[in-house]
């Protein structure tokens, strides 16, 4: 990424989308999946909730995003529209990369003029113009999660919850998919509240990651990330990035034992 | 992706197709012969013992019983045969397609209606089942009481029995979207009747017309039904194997059996298509189990 990234502002500035806090959430059978949970994300702020699977971490989303309603405390949404990308693509197979992108447009009454243009640019920003005539059948993996990502992308969303999305992809179309996401972050500086189990691509997508334990599922520890937004694939291999993973995985290692 | 991988034919040094290494796998691309030996042999054993039945188990004064294949096809070339089977198609055709279309509409109905509420399903799914419980020729004697021996009380009949696999396949198709995409529309404030024409009827394709297909053949049998047991009104498939069985014109008989065996098979075959024409698109129906 040749380009200069434009300016995001700094974490904690923009408004603030989403408000947790001391947010529980019990299931119906006893299981208490989340407990005492406190968090904020601001627009041009990217956190990353991290930890073990059945952690409780896609609760903490689907409260987020309303699917769920916590069972205390206090969850606020403030974004008049989120983005939200499943684990799996979710497009409609009987529809086009392009009717695909559009769905969303549509289920909001957007105009169709508005819907037009909103869908061009988004395939545009993910990179899969030329592709628009396609089912989602013809499409690879990758591919399918950047017509995912579009979708979102035409409401122009003021909170994106990314739940692991990028989980069932090989490494190398994860990593370019992160870099993806980082440069989308970057032009259009929403709020994001990212789900993951790997390490280091918390560290590498965000600027603040938080490690969560299990069982019940609360927050552990907070890590401030000071990397800019002018990440590249090279900042993996750096000393200061090894130290933040290493940080974070001994915080994720002291909460699951 | 630049590599590309040479599609040169075999030279001399290697060794050609056929040799111990690659012989199986040639042999299994190529069987043509394999391919249609084993249908055409169990297709001629079939052949073969009806011929013995005939020739060699019936005595020639019962031989009517079963008459050999080139009796029945003489029937086709019988010109008041062909013309009296000719009609009756027409007639079975016609109450076939009527019944079929009706059981379309009100199954679909039905289906999407217990789709939209739990309690809408509780109480209007133990019918469809019910539907399908009742041996539909019990009711034949009640349609006919209540509604004569026309063309209605057929059409009557191909519906009750034509009904249920659109009902359960469509209310299946309908319930088991995927629940990410159900979601989806959850999380946009999809309302009901967008839901329902842009994901749940969408979806339930394949299922609707994998439905529509069994419908159908049953559709062919609820037309014969109604003739076989009415024996008035005009006459259908039904009426004319009914004739032709009291006049003892056994080639005649398996002719118009033959007859029915073939709409029973287009109709299937027609739904079949028309399915791979609405959802073949993007559903692979090779993975359907009927």
């Amino acid at each position: 990424m040749s380009a200069p990234a434009p300016s995001v502002p700094a974490a904690g500035t923009g408004t603030r989308v989403l408000h947790f806090r001391d947010v529980a959430k019990a299931f119906p059978d006893g299981t208490v999946a989340l407990e005492g949970v406190d968090l904020d994300v601001h627009r041009g702020e990217f956190v990353t909730v991290v930890g073990p699977s059945g952690c409780g971490k896609s609760t903490l989303l689907r409260i987020a995003s309303g699917l769920s309603p916590a069972t205390s405390g206090t969850a606020e949404m403030d974004a008049a529209r989120i983005g939200y990308v499943f684990q799996d693509a979710t497009l409609l197979p009987w529809r086009s990369v392009l009717k695909n992108v559009q769905l969303l447009a549509e289920l909001h009454g957007m105009s169709k003029t508005a819907t037009n243009q909103a869908s061009r640019d988004a395939i545009d920003l993910v990179g899969l113009s030329g592709h628009e005539k396609k089912l989602p059948r013809a499409l690879s993996g990758g591919m399918r999660m950047r017509a995912s990502l579009a979708r979102s992308l035409t409401l122009d969303p003021d909170l994106f919850l990314f739940d692991e999305p990028f989980g069932a992809l090989d490494e190398i179309t994860r990593e370019r998919l992160n870099d993806e996401l980082i440069r989308l972050f970057s032009a259009k500086g929403f709020g994001a509240l990212f789900i993951t189990h790997s390490v280091s691509e918390a560290v590498y997508l965000s600027t603040k990651v938080l490690v969560m334990s299990g069982r019940p599922g609360h927050i552990v520890d907070t890590f401030e990330v000071p990397f800019g937004a002018d990440r590249t694939p090279e900042l993996r291999f750096t000393p200061e990035f090894a130290a933040l993973s290493g940080q974070v995985s001994a915080a994720l290692r002291a909460g699951h034992s | 992706m630049t590599t590309t991988v040479p599609d040169a034919p075999p030279t001399a040094g290697t060794p050609a197709a056929g040799t111990s290494g690659t012989a199986p796998l040639v042999r299994r691309r190529g069987g043509g012969v394999t391919r249609w030996a084993a249908p055409l042999a169990v297709f001629a054993a079939l052949i073969g013992g009806w011929y013995a039945i005939t020739y060699l188990v019936l005595d020639p004064a019962r031989r009517f019983l079963m008459p050999p294949p080139q009796d029945v096809i003489a029937a086709f070339f019988d010109g008041p045969t062909v013309e009296r089977i000719g009609e009756a198609l027409g007639q079975t055709v016609k109450v076939t397609f009527t019944g079929l279309a009706i059981a379309i509409v009100i199954g679909m109905a039905w289906a999407v209606l217990m789709s939209q509420a739990k309690v809408a399903e509780r109480s209007l799914f133990p019918y469809a089942v019910a539907l399908q419980c009742i041996p539909i020729l019990a009711l034949v004697p009640l349609i006919a009481f209540w509604f004569g021996y026309g063309f209605g009380a057929r059409v009557i009949v191909c519906v009750l029995i034509a009904l249920f696999p659109i009902v359960s396949n469509t209310l299946f198709g309908l319930q088991s979207v995927d629940r990410g995409m159900r979601e989806l529309f959850d999380l946009h404030g999809a309302g009901r009747t967008t839901r329902l024409l842009k994901l749940q009827l969408p979806a339930a394709m394949p299922a609707i017309f994998a439905g529509f297909r069994i419908s159908a053949g049953l559709s062919v049998v609820g037309a014969i039904v109604g003739d076989v047991f009415f024996k008035q009104g005009q006459a259908g498939l039904g009426i004319v194997l009914d004739n032709f069985r009291n006049c003892i014109q056994g080639a005649e008989l398996f002719a118009t059996i033959l007859v029915a065996a073939a709409l029973g098979f287009a109709v299937f075959a027609l739904f079949g298509w028309l399915g791979r024409l609405a959802v073949g698109r993007w559903y692979d129906q090779s993975r359907d189990p009927a």
